[in-house]
């Protein structure tokens, strides 16, 4: 097969933060490359604060301030790729209802539509009206998960979308990427602290550091994701990818069952 | 909302606006009485000055005093309230201009407001132009310092997933930026009114040939008490009904996402 153009591909050489007053700066990452497929499901996992999202901001196009490269295939007609993003806290506008939420990231002419569309998609179709003070944490997640797709992203991030929910809630919300994902499939990448999540998640694992994060290996998940809802299947898999990763051990301890 | 807090609700309020009119007339009815046993022409009684003020009214000379009056605070009030928040967000988002014209602010701050009116009419001549000018300067360091403190606290999350998503500079500026200054400029517009419309009477008093600062100079002249009142009690009411029919309706629109 012919070798295909990545979707995303990232060589990040350095990326430091200022601190103040002459002390020294802050290696965030270091040598962290990737390269993700069109259409894949990529989680990145590693321990909390080890610059997962100073790398998304980065291919987001927020930070420019790094050294290195990333580069974005260009969309089918050639116009440069379109990234969606899911932030932690779900960012919506307190000020707009759902409707204009949403509507803000759409050519105006098209809006109206594909707000409707996406709403029913992610399950609440009388929602648009609410301010988002109104909403609860879970339909706060799916309006910010409606709003990400409704662009049509080539590439979408999603930063630790389900953290601080409760279990319920997170298996729903997974159930529901899952739902769109197969219905409008993109690229995805996945930041995650919780490796049972990346694993019932992704087709592929890219395992991240401790800070100056860099990759320290990968997982290719190839049991289908059918079979991955029953709890023995995930404790296996990831008791195998921990006896190969023991770094990754301190990280696991924290994302332990609730 | 139940039908009985509605209720409620109504009462309430009802309470209140009869407890502010009470206060109003018990204001009048001590005003009347002082007049009445005083007999002085530097008193004259609420009776005649509402007379007074119906006969201004009549032969339309009140209409068209405040009416100019009215033009010149608006026009002051919106040059001062556009140039006082481009002036308070550009400092609140860059240190470097912050530093450097923080001193300037301070100056005009504390520069008294007569001082820069007689300055307005003498460099730039006794016109309106320099008349208005001269009230929006009054008014734009207060402005800018108030919106200053907005810009500095507009939440940057917001700023990233507006950029994230490449809603561009307009819709990011009217949906991300602006609702989250709208407390500032609510705050601003507030003490703006109230000082410009104080500080246009003088602007008129000393170099204007029309307007409510303009007539009460004449009655200041004949010593014509009654006449100032008259006049005062019909722009206070007015500016008092700006507030009511335009701040208030626009302020909790603007508010109306808040639980």
């Amino acid at each position: 097969m012919a070798p295909v153009t990545p979707a995303l591909l990232a060589e990040i050489r350095e990326k430091r933060y200022a601190r103040a007053r002459g002390a020294a700066s802050h290696e965030a990452l270091a040598g962290l490359s990737l390269r993700i497929a069109a259409g894949e499901l990529v989680a990145l996992v590693g321990p909390s604060g080890c610059g997962k999202t100073t790398f998304l901001n980065i291919v987001a196009g927020l930070d420019r301030d790094y050294v290195g490269e990333v580069r974005l295939a260009p969309r089918p007609d050639g116009r440069p790729a379109r990234v969606g993003y899911v932030f932690q806290e779900p960012r919506l506008l307190p000020w707009r209802t759902v409707y204009e939420n949403i509507a803000l990231v759409l050519p105006p002419d098209r809006a109206d539509a594909v707000v409707k569309d996406m709403l029913t998609a992610v399950g609440l179709p009388g929602a648009q009206d609410l301010y988002p003070p109104q909403l609860s944490v879970g339909m706060s997640r799916r309006v910010a998960i409606a709003r990400a797709f409704a662009i049509e992203p080539d590439l979408l991030l999603m930063d630790e979308p389900f953290v601080s929910l409760d279990h319920d809630t997170v298996e729903q919300l997974r159930e529901l990427l899952l739902t769109l994902w197969r219905a409008r499939p993109t690229t995805v990448l996945f930041v995650t602290h919780d490796l049972r999540e990346a694993l019932v998640l992704a087709d592929r694992l890219v395992l991240l550091s401790a800070p100056p994060a860099h990759v320290v290996g990968e997982v290719e998940v190839s049991l289908a994701r059918s079979q991955r809802h029953s709890g023995p299947e995930i404790e296996l898999l990831r008791d195998e990818v921990l006896r190969h990763h023991r770094e990754l051990i301190g990280s696991a301890a924290t994302s332990a069952p609730k | 909302m139940s039908s009985s807090a509605a209720q409620r609700a109504f009462w309430l309020r009802a309470f209140s606006l009869a407890q502010r009119i009470g206060s109003i007339a018990l204001l009048i009815a001590i005003w009347q009485l002082a007049a009445e046993s005083l007999h002085s022409r530097m008193l004259p009684s609420a009776s005649a000055v509402f007379i007074e003020l119906a006969r201004l009214c009549a032969d339309g000379t009140l209409p068209f005093n405040l009416g100019i009056t009215l033009a010149r605070v608006t026009a002051a009030f919106l040059v001062a309230m556009t140039v006082g928040t481009a002036i308070g967000i550009v400092m609140g988002r860059s240190r470097t201009l912050d530093v450097l014209f923080d001193s300037w602010l301070v100056l005009l701050l504390n520069l008294p407001a007569l001082v820069i009116i007689v300055l307005a009419y003498v460099w730039f001549g006794l016109t309106e132009a320099a008349a208005i000018g001269a009230v929006a300067v009054n008014k734009i360091p207060a402005v800018a310092v108030t919106l200053r403190e907005g810009a500095r606290a507009l939440d940057r999350n917001y700023s990233q997933m507006a950029q994230s998503f490449h809603v561009g500079r307009w819709r990011t500026l009217r949906h991300v930026i602006l609702p989250q200054l709208y407390p500032y400029l609510f705050a601003a517009a507030r003490s703006g009114l109230a000082l410009v419309w104080k500080i246009v009477l003088i602007v008129e008093l000393l170099g204007r040939s029309n307007g409510v600062g303009f007539e009460i100079q004449l009655y200041f002249q004949q010593f014509d008490v009654t006449g100032i009142l008259a006049y005062t009690i019909a722009f206070v009411a007015v500016i008092q009904l700006i507030e009511w029919v335009l701040f208030q309706p626009l302020e909790r629109r603007a508010g109306r996402w808040r639980p």
